[in-house]
């Protein structure tokens, strides 16, 4: 197998006594484009913050291409839901875009005309260019997640993580968003996205894991994207599973 | 006292000069410092704060029995630091929530304040007298030295500020991406909110701990409703927050026994009213005119529709319609003159008699645009 780009060995994490992830294994070779799917509180959003190291792991470990994530941390690029700032926040397009170049910066340097370049072709990249000087509030939400995609876009990462980038966008920014996942491929990048809408996952994907507080499964989406898999995953949940696998007739999953 | 001899006096008498620059200095800090902390959904934080710091100054009094201003205010600072560490470890440790751990370390600390200031004022020797003035601030009582002090450590936060704006700033707008960006969130923000304890401890001999929360608040609040630019609200902050400050003080002493630190609040809060009211852009006002605008034009469109119905209904173009009729179409009758005078204006209708009027060749063309939008 190829270089893996993320290595999940044995990952367990509690909230207070409630485990939220428990025993988790997950291999991600490098220049996949993988889908973490799972019901609600599945610990999709916390597996990816805990390889983040921003929740704290009771047991386990995390393997950033070989090594931990302090140090390869100039590898990753980070798009996180885009609910989880205010949006009323006094500061422009451009601005948030140019702070995915801080933590290169590094301290008490002040962003100046490169990282507004790379900001200005980051956003061209997600066809947010005209709304640069935008301040930030007057955004709609896809406009907001493909802000949030330019930011990372600007870390210039070989590993992405995405947490829920197609939740609520519309169609414009969904394109968008899939054209880019397709050239960051191309570019032999990895990208993680957690997903919640089962039919597209063939479509968009190559790799998926299949979550719900524990790892249920992971690989390519051909082999693992099963019928049983998702049945196990949904707890019996999924109606119309016999489409599993391939997607593409129509047939709408409805998730609970 | 008139306008201009107060003015002078502002500038030569030593007194008034004093307390005018004690006042600025703590407007331009927590102003600025406020910003941050509405930004952060931490308003009520600097309320908790300020409070927590009364125990500090009484018990430095009685361990040191001076009431020399930098002692008091670094008691005031530990003090209004321990409050806020404990506000901290209630919401990481217990399930108690951020606003009730609030009202807990306030009230507490608060209580423990007013019950040492009241042992403290039956003590027999006088030394004590004026420690109550910390409750509501009196500015009179500062010295050119308190006001070297104070000016030293709020250069000092300011500075911090500045050299760590990126970090703040990103701090501020998304803590989790600064954390897998690798700053170290929890120092930054241990660091972001010691800035405003001295922020606040500044203002406590002039404004008062009751009342101190105002300074960070307010100036901040007014400063959000002029600009969507982060910097220039914290320079509005600043400027709102001396402003206040200057204006409280000149108008406290201009009076017999009138209590420095609410009238600076009630200063402060005017130029949140006149803000809230006025602003460019997020102002009350401009939100209205902005929205009668958009009404009108809306009206006009739809009066457009009206007399485009009804022109469908005749063959002739020319073929005039009653403004009653238009009325008894139109869900607001009181606008539709005002609706057609518009028309009349961009050439879309025309009036063939009195009060009956009829569809241009342009305002046919727009109304059957204006359709085809919709349909889309």
């Amino acid at each position: 197998m190829a270089e893996k780009a993320i290595e999940v060995t044995d990952l367990t994490i509690a909230y207070k006594d409630k485990p939220v992830l428990w025993d988790v294994d997950m291999d991600v070779p490098a220049g996949t484009l993988m889908a973490i799917v799972g019901p609600n509180g599945a610990g999709k959003t916390t597996l990816i913050k805990a390889i983040l190291g921003l929740v704290k792991a009771a047991a386990g470990q995390v393997l950033v291409y070989g090594k931990s994530y302090a140090e390869q941390r100039h590898l990753v690029g980070y798009v996180p839901q885009r609910g989880s700032v205010d949006w009323d926040f006094p500061t422009s397009v451009l601005d948030v875009v140019m702070m995915g170049r801080y933590g290169a910066l590094g301290w008490l340097k002040r962003p100046g005309a490169t990282e507004r370049a790379a900001a200005l072709d980051a956003l061209d990249k997600v066809g947010m260019k005209p709304f640069a000087e935008r301040q930030i509030s007057q955004l709609s939400g896809g406009q907001q997640q493909r802000v949030f995609l330019a930011r990372a876009l600007v870390q210039d990462a070989q590993l992405y993580f995405m947490d829920e980038p197609f939740q609520g966008v519309d169609a414009t920014t969904e394109r968008a968003i899939v054209t880019l996942l397709q050239e960051l491929r191309s570019a032999g990048k990895t990208v993680v996205v957690v997903h919640h809408d089962l039919q597209t996952v063939p479509e968009y994907f190559d790799w998926v894991t299949m979550l719900n507080v524990r790892r249920i499964a992971s690989g390519p989406v051909s082999e693992v994207f099963t019928e049983e898999n998702l049945r196990q995953t949904y707890g019996g949940k999924v109606a119309f599973l016999s489409a599993a696998g391939n997607g593409k007739n129509g047939t709408q999953y409805a998730t609970g | 006292m008139d306008i201009s001899q107060l003015l002078y006096d502002l500038f030569f008498d030593y007194t008034l000069r004093t307390v005018g620059l004690g006042a600025a200095i703590l407007g331009i800090v927590s102003g600025m410092l406020g910003s941050f902390a509405v930004l952060r959904k931490q308003s009520l934080l600097g309320d908790a704060i300020s409070h927590a710091a009364l125990p500090g100054i009484v018990l430095a009094f009685l361990l040191t029995r001076t009431r020399e201003p930098a002692v008091l205010m670094l008691g005031a600072l530990i003090a209004g630091w321990i409050g806020t560490l404990f506000m901290l470890t209630i919401t990481r440790t217990t399930r108690i929530k951020y606003d009730s751990a609030l009202g807990l370390v306030l009230s507490v600390f608060f209580g423990l304040g007013l019950m040492l200031l009241t042992f403290t004022q039956k003590l027999p020797d006088a030394t004590q007298a004026g420690l109550d003035k910390f409750l509501f601030g009196q500015a009179a009582t500062l010295l050119q030295r308190d006001v070297i002090t104070m000016g030293l450590i709020g250069a000092m936060a300011l500075g911090l500020l500045v050299a760590f704006w990126k970090e703040f700033k990103l701090l501020t707008f998304d803590p989790e991406y600064a954390a897998s960006l690798g700053f170290p969130v929890r120092v930054l923000d241990v660091l972001l909110t010691t800035l405003l304890v001295i922020a606040i401890v500044i203002g406590l001999q002039t404004v008062g701990v009751v009342l101190m929360s105002a300074m960070i608040v307010a100036p901040a609040a007014a400063a959000r409703q002029w600009t969507d630019r982060l910097s220039l609200m914290v320079v509005l902050g600043g400027l709102f927050g001396a402003l206040a400050g200057v204006g409280g003080t000149l108008i406290s002493s201009s009076a017999e026994r009138l209590p420095t630190g609410p009238v600076i609040v009630l200063c402060v809060s005017t130029i949140v009213l006149i803000s809230m009211l006025f602003a460019t852009n997020r102002g009350l006002l401009w939100n209205w005119i902005r929205s009668q605008q958009n009404r009108r034009k809306l009206r006009a469109r739809a009066v457009l529709a009206d007399l485009n119905t009804l022109a469908m209904q005749h063959p002739d173009q020319e073929h005039g319609h009653s403004v009653s009729v238009l009325r008894a179409m139109s869900t607001n009758p009181d606008g539709v003159s005002y609706a057609l005078s518009q028309l009349k204006e961009r050439g879309h209708a025309r009036e063939v008699a009195h009060e009956v009027w009829a569809l241009t060749d342009e305002g046919l063309a727009e109304a059957s645009k204006n359709l085809e939008n919709k349909r889309e």
